[in-house]
C-alpha cells in the first residue's frame, strides 16, 4: 500500500488516476500511523515552495517523513521533489526537508520562456530502478519555474533547458524525486510509476 | 530540448463533441472521452476541452466528461468555458483537469487570475485571449466569443496577465480564425515578445505547413487547432511528422 501524503498542496487527482490505471494500491492520508504502516510513500506538490513547506510543517508530518524516507521507497513529484532538498530561494530563503544535498532556485537563463512547460527529453546519467525499460531519451512532461541545483552523485536523469535541469534525483537508496510529472507523461510516466510500485514490492 | 506542442481542442456541448470527429475507419464519434483517447493515440501533447454549454445540467455532464477522460488519458488536460470564480477552478481541477482556461471572466475580473494563481499555482492558470487588429497598427481584446470589443490594448493586457501570475497564454486571432490561411504570425510575435510565459497559437490553421510555419516564424510554445482535426483532414501525427521534417523538435 502506497501512502500519498495529503497536506493540501498536491496534484493528487492525476496521481491517483495514474496509480489506478496501473492497479497500484494507495491511500490518501495525513495520518502518521498509516504512513508508518505503508510500503511506499508519494509526496505530491504544486504551487510555491514556502506555502507547501508551511503546510507540511503545520501538518506535523515532517518527522515521520524524515524517518520513513530512510526505510521504504519514497517519491517526491514536482514541488514534492524540490522539497527533498535543503533549501529553496523561491520568495526568500526557505528550509526544505534536507533528504538530498542541494538547493532550489529560479530558472534564470536569458531569453528563456519560464515556466519550463511541456515535453522535454530525458538524458539518463545514472541507471536506477525507476528508469528501467523506459527506452532511450523518452520525453516527459515538465511544468516548473524553479529547478534543483545539486551534485552529480544525486543526479540520475536531467534534461536540457538553457542549461541542465535535474529531472530525476535520488539518494541511491529509497529517496527519489521527479521534477517532471510521471502521472502526466503518457506511457513513459506510467512505466516509471510502475517501476516504483515494483520496487516497493521488492523492498517489502 | 523542449519540444513544441500540438494541441487538439474539443468543443463540448451537453457532454457531446459539437461537430463530431471522423477518425480513420471510425465515423463521427460524438463521445468526447473516446475522441480524447484517439487524439492521445495520435500523439497529442495536450488536450483542450472547451465547454460551450449554457445550462447548469450541461455543466455537470461536462465535468463528468473531464473526469472520465482524466482516468484514461495521461497527458495534460486543459479545460475551459464557463469558469468565472475560484470555486469553478476548484471544481474543474477536482474533476481531473491540470489547467483551467479563462477568457472573458479574466477580462471582466482580472483579480481572478491573481487569486487562482495564488491558491492553485500559476501552472494551472491559462488565460485565453481573443484579439483583433484595431486598424491603427495595434490589436485589441474582445470578449464573449469575439463579439464584444473591450477597447483594451492586447500587449498591455498580456503584460497584466503575466504580472498577475498566469502560467500560459492561449492567443486566438479573430482575424485569422476560420479563414484557414495560417496562424496570425504578426499578432503572435507582438505577444511573444512582450511576455516570458509560454504562448499557444490558436486560430487559422488550414493546412499541414501552417504548423511548421508558425514555429519557424514565431517563438510560440504550442499550436492549437480544432476543426482541422475534428474533420479528420489532418491527424496530429501527420502534423508532428511534418514539423519534424522541418527541423522542429517534437515529442
Amino acid at each position: 500500500m502506497i501512502a500519498i501524503i495529503d497536506y493540501g498542496a498536491g496534484n493528487i487527482f492525476s496521481v491517483q488516476n495514474a496509480l489506478d490505471s496501473i492497479n497500484a494500491e494507495y491511500i490518501l492520508t495525513n495520518d502518521e500511523n498509516i504512513i508508518r504502516k505503508s510500503d511506499g510513500i508519494i509526496l505530491p506538490g504544486v504551487g510555491a515552495f514556502k506555502a507547501a513547506m508551511d503546510k507540511l510543517n503545520s501538518s506535523g508530518l515532517v518527522p515521520v517523513i524524515l524517518e520513513q524516507a530512510k526505510q521504504k521507497p519514497f517519491l517526491g513529484i514536482c514541488l514534492g521533489m524540490q522539497m527533498l532538498f535543503e533549501k529553496s530561494y523561491e520568495f526568500g530563503e526557505c528550509k526544505g526537508l534536507g533528504l538530498l544535498k542541494g538547493y532550489v532556485d529560479l530558472i534564470e537563463e536569458k531569453d528563456l520562456i519560464v515556466p519550463h512547460m511541456g515535453w522535454n527529453k530525458l538524458e539518463i546519467s545514472q541507471n536506477c530502478r525507476l528508469l528501467d525499460n523506459i527506452g532511450e531519451n523518452p520525453y516527459v512532461y515538465f511544468v516548473h519555474s524553479y529547478k534543483a541545483f545539486c551534485d552529480d552523485d544525486v543526479l540520475y536523469a536531467y534534461c536540457e533547458y538553457g542549461s541542465s535541469v535535474p529531472a530525476l534525483v535520488s539518494d541511491g537508496k529509497f529517496v527519489f524525486g521527479a521534477q517532471f510529472h510521471p502521472e502526466k507523461s503518457g506511457n513513459t510516466g506510467l512505466k516509471i510509476l510502475s517501476n516504483f510500485v515494483d520496487m516497493i514490492g521488492e523492498c517489502k | 530540448m523542449l519540444a513544441k506542442r500540438i494541441i487538439p481542442c474539443l468543443d463540448v456541448r451537453n457532454g457531446k463533441v459539437v461537430k463530431g470527429v471522423n477518425f480513420e475507419g471510425v465515423k463521427d464519434i460524438g463521445d468526447p472521452v473516446q475522441c480524447a483517447y484517439e487524439y492521445n493515440l495520435q500523439g497529442a501533447d495536450e488536450l483542450v476541452f472547451y465547454d460551450i454549454t449554457a445550462s447548469h445540467e450541461g455543466r455537470g455532464l461536462f465535468l463528468d466528461v473531464v473526469e472520465q477522460t482524466a482516468k484514461k488519458v495521461f497527458v495534460p488536460l486543459c479545460v475551459g468555458g464557463g469558469v468565472s470564480s475560484v470555486e469553478d477552478f476548484r471544481k474543474t481541477l477536482r474533476a481531473g483537469a491540470d489547467k483551467v482556461s479563462i477568457n472573458s471572466s479574466a477580462v471582466k475580473n482580472p483579480q481572478l487570475i491573481s487569486d487562482a494563481a495564488a491558491i492553485f499555482g500559476s501552472q494551472c492558470v491559462v488565460v485565453g485571449i481573443d484579439a483583433k487588429r484595431d486598424g491603427m497598427g495595434g490589436f485589441t481584446v474582445y470578449i464573449n466569443g469575439g463579439r464584444l470589443d473591450m477597447k483594451r490594448d492586447l500587449v498591455e493586457w498580456v503584460k497584466e496577465v503575466e504580472r498577475r501570475g498566469a502560467g500560459e497564454i492561449c492567443l486566438n486571432s479573430i482575424d485569422t480564425d476560420g479563414v484557414r490561411g495560417g496562424f496570425d504570425i504578426e499578432m503572435l510575435n507582438a505577444v511573444v515578445s512582450s511576455v516570458r510565459i509560454p504562448v499557444i497559437a490558436s486560430g487559422g490553421a488550414g493546412k499541414l505547413s501552417d504548423f511548421a510555419d508558425v514555429f519557424k516564424k514565431t517563438n510560440c510554445s504550442a499550436a492549437l487547432a480544432a476543426s482541422l482535426f475534428h474533420f479528420g483532414e489532418l491527424t496530429v501525427s501527420q502534423v508532428k511528422d511534418d514539423c519534424r521534417k522541418n527541423g522542429i523538435e517534437m515529442r
